[in-house]
């Protein structure tokens, strides 16, 4: 069985972010990029299935500018076997990234497709669910738990929900987004890192899988947050209860 | 290496006991992270008189080399271990640079803190506790009969997993430690060289920032003439240096005045740049020209061959948990090494971990030119200001306020491209009063009436700091040992009135990388680096340069004075070479001698607070690793540090990482935050007691300087 892993390239985790001055969005030139931790976490799961024997090939794809490779050969050094980079410069969306997934699907035939459950740059959490339902196929999002059983096809799944956890048991293939707590991603050691440069990235473009990334959504301003307000120390319950009333008009 | 507790009972432990002593004492310890901080005792307490046993012992023990063992005799009646190390017969073996082979013994230090007892022929274990830095604590049991072996392991063992870890190894001709200028510079000269004689040489090179140019940070007003060396059309392959000064400035600053001097620099043909951007740009470069570049990986450990030759490096283990057991995804360090007679070249910058150790080692100091190297703690932070008070290519600098004549730095203050300014302080590290805080006084520097206005309506990008050398031609070590060479900042070669560093560590880069081709192609001696470093134009410059900073050892007046003599009359004509004062550590007063400065609280607009100042250096580590500040010995700073210089650490450390605190006994304690490393190595070199040793975390941690 093959799996396929969703990747995105991000700004790092422990980089502070800044507004453009134009307010267009989030500053990302001489910024430090790297891959999102979700998708690690995906991609992680993915080659623990395969050391274990129920997988027999982990494909690594991603959508994104020219860069995206690096993102795709740290994929590779942690022990991806084959990575696909999508290459489009511009602005992408869920709804196009899912449409992109669903094109590459029907070509690879993957049994699982795996991604994170969200990217850490716009926290959309869309992509895994829209592709599930452009493929017809069944999706355990926020994964924290992923069983698989070959013989009879399915892969158990525990969600991690507001009220708990929930267990799905779903009939491969799937859709399974991973959540932070399904496992510790591995470094990519220097051995494998000088070994995944000498596999293969295959390149495509969105016109050759038929997709045309168009939103109807545009961004129209980005800013950041108001800063917090400084606390106001009142001097008596009957003062609160006035202000309740009259200025914040709650009571 | 986490000692192992087995109950052994035996009738004739004799010579149990010696094969165990042999045993033990021919524990080979790898040259990893902080050898220095493994220390093992072994005591041998006989309980009964064995005299027999005992001459046994010493006869055995004459033979093995490198530790202390001590004999001790209690009487049942002793109570207190204390009375029984008093009463110990010890004996020294070697130091160990004097041993024939280049296995690294452990050697002893008179020390209460040991435990983990083996206990032979006895009927109790004795127990022991792990405190916090992985210290095991004493703890000896008074009961059962025979003899008990201790053996403990004093200080945070870092890289030790106990077994021999069977690492895997890479082989390349050349291994530089550090993508920084002087490294990359190297790199780049071997492939222009490989290129020009038709040979093929592979160059890795390994840095322990995140990506290249991550832990770079540096002013910087940039000298291109080493780059028009290099790269001479680095114009048209865009390199990221668009800036010309414009300007040069030099005040003087009292509290509330600023008196223009006379630039003392020349800066007409230079640039003002982000070094970090540079550096990313030189890695580009050199990953063209296939230089194999690996960020995020840690050179931890030297390693060595029999001979004592430099062969290679270790990166470190990653994946080790704080208390130093191995967490799922442990991955073991990497060897990088040579094939016979292959070159490691050290590029780490000022006050570079291995090439501290790799000096030590060879007494590279002595060889070189003899003085100890001073050095300079460099605050910075990145503003984007308001455009009308933005003019590209100005360069100010100034001294005077706040600090005091007795204390040497000043400030900079430079104009980059798209509305940035890099305005930084630099406080040199020979100050005397404890109770200095750098950071602080850049906060303070920059309320200053003159500087004020320009900040306002701008926000702060970045921030950093760095050590940066002050040594000069003074202090330049000999930079060649057996298997290698050490080059840029981590030897020394920043030229201090001018205030430039760069161009001399890519010059030194670039001259290592031709001595190193002559002796992989042609077999030439190393050697032959010095000689070519002493008849290039960083000799000449350094050397004209040699007599401005030890003049300040006088004051600041006089220090300018005969700094203006030298620069507008003698221009290092003078037939004597000036003396460094004290070595940073040793220069700091103890703390009845001054009073506590009252630095103002940061407001939030132009002066920040350490927290929100860290925040902005983009600095992280994994948390759940071991603290790589290491303390040789843990005692040190609540019976030194604290009591007698008022807990320097606290103050000149610009990322917070030791704390003073009171633990819940009531008694002070160090806290180490090395989650907040800035890896500026200040702690290194400041500590009065040389206690504190900087060593590399995991690769791929520490500050994310992207413009700096």
């Amino acid at each position: 069985m093959k799996i396929m892993v969703a990747i995105k390239r991000v700004i790092d985790y422990a980089v502070k972010i800044r507004v453009k001055p134009d307010k267009s969005g989030v500053e990302t030139s001489n910024v430090k990029m790297s891959m999102n931790p979700f998708c690690e976490i995906a991609l992680e799961e993915a080659l623990r299935i395969k050391e274990s024997g129920r997988a027999s090939e982990v494909v690594a794809v991603s959508v994104g500018p020219s860069q995206c490779v690096d993102t795709l050969r740290t994929g590779l050094a942690m022990g991806a076997d084959r990575a696909i980079h999508v290459e489009f410069p511009g602005t992408l969306y869920p709804l196009s990234i899912a449409k992109i997934f669903k094109a590459l699907v029907d070509a690879e035939k993957p049994g699982l497709l795996l991604l994170g459950k969200q990217a850490i740059d716009d926290d959309c959490n869309q992509t895994g669910q829209m592709v599930a339902g452009l493929l017809k196929w069944p999706q355990g999002t926020f994964a924290s738990k992923v069983v698989l059983d070959e013989e009879n096809k399915v892969v158990t799944v525990d969600r991690e929900v507001d009220g708990g956890l929930e267990t799905l048991c779903l009939d491969l293939p799937a859709v399974i987004t991973t959540d932070l707590r399904l496992n510790q991603p591995r470094y990519a050691t220097l051995p494998n890192i000088m070994k995944a440069k000498s596999k293969v990235i295959k390149k495509l473009t969105p016109q050759d899988l038929k997709v045309e990334i168009k939103s109807d959504l545009e961004v129209i301003q980005v800013t950041e947050p108001p800063k917090r307000k400084a606390g106001v120390i009142l001097s008596s319950v009957d003062e609160l209860i006035d202000r309740l009333k009259n200025e914040a008009r709650v009571i | 290496m986490i000692p192992k507790r087995e109950k052994q009972v035996q009738e004739d432990c004799g010579d149990l006991l010696i094969e165990v002593l042999k045993n033990l004492v021919f524990f080979k310890v790898e040259d990893c992270g902080d050898l220095h901080m493994v220390q093992l005792e072994i005591v041998v307490i006989f309980k009964r008189d064995c005299g027999n046993l005992k001459g046994g012992i010493v006869e055995e023990c004459g033979a093995l080399q490198g530790d202390v063992v001590r004999l001790i005799s209690s009487s049942s009646k002793s109570k207190s271990s204390k009375s029984l190390i008093t009463c110990s017969t010890a004996f020294h073996f070697p130091p160990l640079n004097q041993l024939p082979d280049s296995t690294s013994y452990t050697q002893l230090r008179k020390n209460n803190l040991y435990s983990s007892w083996h206990s032979v022929n006895s009927t109790n274990t004795a127990p022991s506790s792990h405190n916090r830095n992985g210290f095991f604590s004493q703890n000896f049991n008074q009961k059962g009969s025979g003899f008990w072996i201790g053996q403990g392991l004093i200080g945070g063992v870092r890289n030790f997993s106990g077994e021999s870890v069977s690492r895997e190894s890479l082989n390349y001709d050349v291994v530089i430690v550090g993508a920084g200028p002087a490294g990359l510079s190297a790199a780049i000269k071997l492939k222009q060289l490989c290129k020009v004689n038709d040979v093929d040489l592979s160059v890795c090179v390994v840095e322990k920032g995140a990506e290249v140019g991550a832990h770079i940070i540096s002013g910087n007003v940039f000298e291109p003439r080493a780059l028009d060396e290099l790269l001479p059309n680095w114009k048209q392959e865009e390199a990221p240096i668009h800036v010309p000064v414009s300007s040069d400035k030099f005040w003087l600053l009292s509290k509330t005045r600023a008196f223009p001097f006379p630039s003392p620099f020349n800066n007409r043909e230079n640039y003002v740049i982000s070094l970090s951007q540079l550096v990313r740009w030189l890695g580009m470069k050199a990953e063209e020209l296939g230089v194999e570049i690996y960020p995020g990986f840690a050179a931890s450990e030297i390693l060595y061959d029999t001979t004592d030759k430099v062969i290679g490096i270790a990166t470190n283990d990653m994946g080790v948990a704080k208390d130093g057991s191995k967490k799922d995804n442990f991955q073991p360090g990497v060897e990088l090494k040579g094939k016979f007679g292959r070159v490691t070249l050290f590029a780490e910058g000022c006050r570079g971990s291995l090439s501290e150790k790799v000096i030590r080692k060879y007494n590279l100091r002595d060889k070189g030119q003899g003085q100890h190297q001073t050095y300079a703690l460099g605050i910075k932070e990145v503003w984007e200001i308001t455009a009308d008070k933005h003019h590209a290519g100005s360069v100010l600098h100034t001294i005077g306020w706040p600090l005091d004549p007795n204390t040497y730095g000043g400030s900079f203050l430079y104009h980059m491209k798209d509305r940035q300014v890099a305005i930084g302080f630099v406080v040199a590290l020979n100050y005397h009063n404890p109770f200095l805080n750098p950071y602080e006084e850049f906060q303070k520097f920059k309320h200053h009436p003159a500087i004020k206005p320009m900040l306002e309506g701008g926000t702060v990008l970045e921030y950093g700091a760095r050590t940066l050398n002050e040594g000069g031609y003074q202090s330049i070590p000999y930079p060649v040992f057996p298997g290698g060479a050490i080059i840029g900042c981590s030897a020394g070669f920043l030229n201090v009135p001018k205030i430039k560093g760069s161009h001399t560590a890519m010059k030194s880069g670039m001259l290592a990388a031709e001595s190193v081709f002559r002796t992989l192609h042609e077999g030439s001696p190393l050697e032959a680096f010095w000689d070519s470093l002493r008849n290039s134009w960083i000799w000449k410059e350094l050397y004209t340069a040699r007599n401005y900073r030890p003049a300040f050892e006088y004051g600041l007046f006089p220090g300018l004075a005969l700094s203006a003599l030298e620069h507008y009359i003698m221009k290092g004509r003078f037939p004597w070479t000036l003396k460094h004062g004290k070595p940073d550590h040793e220069a700091t007063d103890e703390a009845q001698l001054w009073r506590p400065i009252d630095y103002p609280k940061p407001d939030g607009v132009i002066s920040f607070d350490v927290p929100t100042s860290l925040y902005r250096s983009n600095t992280n580590h994994d948390h759940d690793q071991p603290a790589h500040l290491c303390l040789t010995d843990p005692k040190i700073p609540e019976l030194v540090n604290l009591p007698v210089y008022a807990g320097p650490e606290s103050r000149y450390c610009p990322a917070r990482v030791y704390e003073h605190v009171v633990d819940e006994t009531g008694h002070p304690k160090l806290q180490i935050n090395a989650q907040n490393c800035l890896h500026c190595k200040a702690c290194d070199i400041k500590d009065p007691k040389q206690n504190i040793k900087w060593t590399v975390p995991e690769g791929g941690g520490g500050p994310g300087y992207t413009v700096m």
